[in-house]
């Protein structure tokens, strides 16, 4: 079969055409992407030679300083999952395209998946892990509660962030303006309606926590 | 008297840790020692491995092991898909894992290993394969036959006849027929002929199938995302090879899988194998990119239906051909397919036939309402085609030909436990104000004009004979062990509903056990087929009434008198009329352990499944026992129906459509939460939009490589894209043969709203149906404007 002719068909009838022989493949042209991390220092000449050194740094999570080593090819994400245990951070895609991974950075909502950890140095990071005050739930958690909000909930934690920043900028947003502003997360579920239910309910309690 | 919770919306009981971060899903559990494992892709979209090199991989340093495809104890076989395979029938299906230390280090070991590859002859048009000297994906044939895959070639002569236009119909693998559609249409005062395409669309449930596993005491560890907890060990046990006693599944949070992860997912044989092989835990995190290839999908169709009608708008005649792009492995779909068109129309006369084919396309496997969302889609436009020359209101159509409880359902026309369509269909136009709404169609405001659609569609939603396990123990609470898992739908909790109110208790005494098969869980049903719902509300139904006969039995035991003198409500059992002489449940819990037997897991009923006994006998003397089957009896399919309707704005500059209002009903019988309930409608209507709109498979044809891989190609709806405030009603009448009367909901919304979609967007365009998903904004744009196709009319994947 090494000379086997490829026969392609397309509407119109039949083209035939010699398909190349004996291909050899290094696994390159569909292996290796996707997320990546690393935890030893194995690989450090070739990761050195991307410039991809583990530092010490010191992050502000949740009110709290951490210090880890990271190298600098590593998102906060998986800084955040897998060096700080905070997995309620969720990977949906890795590449912008979700916002399951959303975080807040000083009050602002940023995709972890897509910002370097070593960037964040100095700002304040906020996971779902540091919204419960002292045991109470954030306005929005609550708001989750109260509306029964989620099906699978894996979208979940990254809409909590997304409305929890909302309403920072925004206290009091109409259903159109927090759909708009929740755009950047996605549902597969497709739980909108009750996203916006909560997304309401958290503005209402915000409001009369304050 | 305990508030009865059927009926009422609940928080879920996991909704605090969803919320909260504690969940845990697959990826986020982490073992000592864990490595990481790393997947290489064919490059190619069918090929046979001839040799690899690994040396390079294997002197880096940090690399930890290299897993083959001949080492998996369940390697493929015919057209059983394995985890990784030497002969990749798609492009970016597994070939073999690395493990190593950290994930960058599997990376590059994968760059690192050479696989040299012979490339064969590939497909990804079902019609090409079928046409004579056309390649076959699958080196054993292009269709399934007796004893396994074998070669089906339609004579050039069918093509030629069909022209480039029409279906070319030849020899099919199945056709079944009810009366004489020739002759129907012979007498047929309309008939209506249409080509149609249906895409073939990737699952993409939120979390991708990652999964971690390692060994302890002989005994595999599983964490996964499944939607079956239960359900799952065994086909990880097969695929570890070894016994089902020496697997702990654990699936406490699944991030969806609408069909792609019903009892687990061949890809954890990688984890499992290979944390065997090196002594370390593995974890295997699987990358969106990945998910497109090894995520499963949804089988495509090119179908043809031709329908013929008397005056007053009654489907007399219906003769429906499908060829299936069935992917590298099969897919059932199309017959299924035939099956849901009797559950729709009840036609007087129907043939159908169907050819699955096999192409070189990742794996397909059951996508909420398989075959079903297909179909309905498919023809739900062209139905409205019919009405619009026959003059008959398109709603009346549908219930003029909607079954009753007297229909019949498929080939065999065997009979439903229940069917309020009519009644569904009503109240969804009411909730719509489908009479004025209906005046708006074609109504022109500047570039934008109107059209409204609706859909209706029937899938299946239930099944029987499953067990329910009860546990009252000493801290009084009512534990409701589930098999089934927790994949968003809230079953776990509902169908619990069911026991609870039995024993007229209070919702907040009952404690879900679920998620780890550690636990002692009963036997289950697979979450699929919407079954859940319907299965184990009479399971724990049926649980519930041995619990209160166990209760009875002993409080007249240790009170006095007979058993039938007592009664069970608000978690105690008390002589009737005298609240006071009695037992709470914390009582009853422990004079069930000290007596034993039959009260604390010691005799076990005959009838239960394996898995159950093995469950209870795990639980024995922990508590008040209570284990039972569900052996209420089913005389009939049990079905649900979703009738959607929508009202869209086209803009014919633009080709943009916008939804403006969507409104569903559905007969699921008695609705257990109703929030929960209108939530996965709307959810499952959204992603029929999705695959009607905007969701699409493109491939490179000279390569067989796909271009839609991520969600910037191929976007799922997102919360733009939908209505702000969808509507929805349910009929709310019970099942007559279902104890608590409810039956399942998840899979019929999507061809609902699929089919919604596509019949509005042809009202918009004065009722031109393009009969094909989806219908993106170039193919109505060049519809409109009057420019030539961008695609051929039976091309798939456009
Ligand atoms: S995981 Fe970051 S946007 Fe999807
Ligand atoms: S609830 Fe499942 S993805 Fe949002």
């Amino acid at each position: 079969m090494l000379d086997a002719e490829i026969i392609q068909s397309r509407r119109g009838g039949f083209t035939r055409r010699k398909f190349i022989k004996g291909v050899i493949a290094a696994g390159a042209t569909a292996s290796a992407a996707g997320y990546l991390f690393r935890s030893s220092g194995v690989l450090a000449p070739m990761l050195s030679a991307q410039g991809a050194v583990e530092r010490l740094v010191t992050l502000n999570v949740n009110g709290q300083q951490r210090r880890v080593d990271v190298p600098k090819h590593e998102t906060l994400a998986m800084t955040l999952r897998y060096q700080l245990g905070l997995t309620g951070t969720k990977l949906g895609c890795d590449r912008a395209e979700c916002g399951a991974c959303t975080v807040l950075l000083d009050g602002v909502t940023h995709y972890g998946c897509s910002i370097l950890t070593h960037t964040v140095r100095g700002r304040e990071v906020t996971t779902i892990e540091g919204l419960e005050d002292d045991g109470v739930l954030h306005p929005v958690q609550q708001a989750v509660i109260d509306e029964g909000g989620f099906q699978c909930a894996f979208c979940a934690p990254g809409f909590v962030m997304s409305m929890v920043g909302m309403l920072d900028k925004n206290p009091a947003p109409t259903r159109e303006e927090a759909a708009v502003l929740l755009s950047g997360n996605l549902c597969r579920c497709g739980d909108y309606d009750k996203i916006l239910n909560t997304a309401m309910r958290a503005a209402e309690l915000s409001r009369s926590r304050a | 008297m305990a508030e009865r919770t059927i009926g009422t919306d609940i928080s879920p009981p996991d909704l605090h840790a969803k919320i909260t971060g504690r969940a845990r899903y697959a990826e986020d559990f982490h073992a000592e020692g864990m490595a990481f494992a790393k997947l290489l892709l064919s490059p190619m979209p069918h090929a046979r491995v001839r040799s690899v090199d690994t040396s390079r991989a294997e002197a880096m340093e940090g690399v930890l092991g290299i897993l083959r495809a001949s080492e998996l104890p369940r390697p493929e076989q015919g057209t059983r898909e394995g985890a990784l395979s030497d002969e990749p029938l798609y492009e970016g299906a597994p070939i073999l894992a690395v493990a190593a230390v950290d994930e960058t280090t599997a990376a590059a070991a994968v760059e690192a290993i050479r696989v040299d590859l012979e490339p064969l002859p590939f497909v990804l048009d079902p019609l090409d394969s079928l046409r004579e000297g056309g390649p076959n994906a699958r080196t054993d044939g292009n269709v399934p036959g007796e004893d396994g895959p074998t070669s089906l070639k339609w004579p050039d002569s069918v093509f030629d006849e069909a022209g480039p236009d029409r279906l070319p119909m030849g020899e099919p693998t199945a056709e079944w027929a009810i009366g004489d559609v020739d002759a129907a249409f012979a007498e047929a005062d309309v008939i209506v002929e249409e080509t149609i395409v249906h895409q073939s669309v990737t699952h993409h449930p939120m979390e991708p199938r990652s999964c971690m596993a390692y060994w302890q005491n002989g005994k595999l560890f599983l964490h996964g995302s499944t939607q079956s907890t239960e359900r799952t060990r065994g086909p990880v046990a097969a695929m570890a090879g070894i016994d089902v006693e020496d697997v702990v599944m654990i699936g406490e949070y699944c991030g969806g899988g609408f069909g792609s992860k019903i009892a687990g997912v061949p890809i954890m044989a990688v984890p499992a194998v290979l944390s065997r092989k090196i002594g370390r835990p593995v974890m295997l995190r699987i990358t969106r990119y990945e998910e497109n290839y090894i995520g499963r999908a949804r089988a495509g169709f090119q179908g043809w239906a031709k329908i013929g009608f008397r005056s007053d708008g009654r489907m007399t005649a219906l003769d429906l051909y499908l060829v299936q792009d069935s992917g590298a492995y099969g897919a059932s779909d199309f017959f299924t397919a035939g099956t849901v068109a009797t559950a729709s129309y009840q036609p007087e006369n129907m043939r159908f036939r169907g050819v699955p084919v096999y192409t070189n396309t990742p794996p397909r496997s059951a996508q909420r309402a398989p075959g079903g969302a297909q179909i309905v889609a498919m023809l739900e436009p062209v139905v409205d085609k019919a009405a619009r020359e026959l003059g008959v209101d398109r709603l009346e159509i549908r219930k003029v030909n909607a079954p009753g409880h007297d229909g019949w359902l498929g080939p065999n026309q065997g009979p439903f436990t229940s069917a309020y369509v009519r009644e569904a269909l009503d109240l969804g136009g009411e909730l719509f104000e489908w009479e004025g709404r209906s005046q708006l169609s074609g109504r022109r405001e500047g570039t934008r004009v109107t059209g409204v659609g609706m859909g209706l569609s029937p899938f299946t939603a239930g099944s029987n004979g499953r067990d329910g396990l009860l546990v009252i123990r000493p801290d009084g609470k009512l534990h409701v062990h589930q098999g089934i898992g927790n994949l968003g739908t809230h079953s776990i909790a509902d169908t619990a509903r069911a026991a609870s109110d039995v024993l007229d208790l209070d919702w907040d005494d009952v404690v879900v056990v679920w998620g780890d098969t550690s636990k002692h869980l009963p036997f289950s049903t697979v979450q699929a087929g919407s079954q859940t719902t319907h299965a184990h509300t009479r399971a724990n139904h049926a649980a519930g009434e041995a619990m209160v006969g166990l209760l009875q039995e002993l409080a007249a035991l240790e009170l006095g008198g007979s058993a039938t003198d007592y009664r069970v409500a608000d978690g105690r059992v008390f002589r009737a009329g005298n609240r006071a002489a009695g037992l709470s449940f914390a009582q009853a819990a422990e004079r069930a352990i000290a007596r034993g037997g039959k009260f604390s897991g010691g005799e076990i009923p005959e009838d239960l499944h394996d898995v159950t006994k093995g469950a209870v006998a795990g639980l024995a003397g922990e508590g008040l026992i209570a284990a039972a089957k569900d052996n209420y009896g089913q005389p009939g399919a049990v079905f649900t129906w979703v009738a959607t309707f929508a009202q869209v704005e086209l803009d014919v500059e633009t080709g943009e459509v916008e939804i403006v209002d969507l409104a569903s009903a559905t007969d699921c019988g008695t609705v257990i939460h109703p929030r929960s309930l209108a939530a996965q409608t709307n959810g499952g209507v959204f992603q029929g939009i999705g695959m009607a709109k905007s969701q699409r498979w493109v491939f490179d044809p000279q390569w067989g490589i796909p271009f839609t891989k991520r969600f910037y190609t191929a976007r799922p709806p997102g919360i733009l894209d939908v209505p702000l405030s969808p509507r929805f009603a349910a009929v709310n009448e019970p099942d007559p043969h279902t104890p608590v009367g409810a039956k399942g909901i998840g899979e019929p919304p999507v061809g609902a709203g699929e089919a919604a979609y596509a019949c509005a967007v042809a009202d918009a365009m004065g009722g031109l149906c393009l009969c094909r998903t989806p219908l993106t904004s170039d193919m109505i744009l060049a519809e409109l404007e009057g420019r030539p196709r961008p695609y051929g009319l039976l091309d798939t994947h456009v």
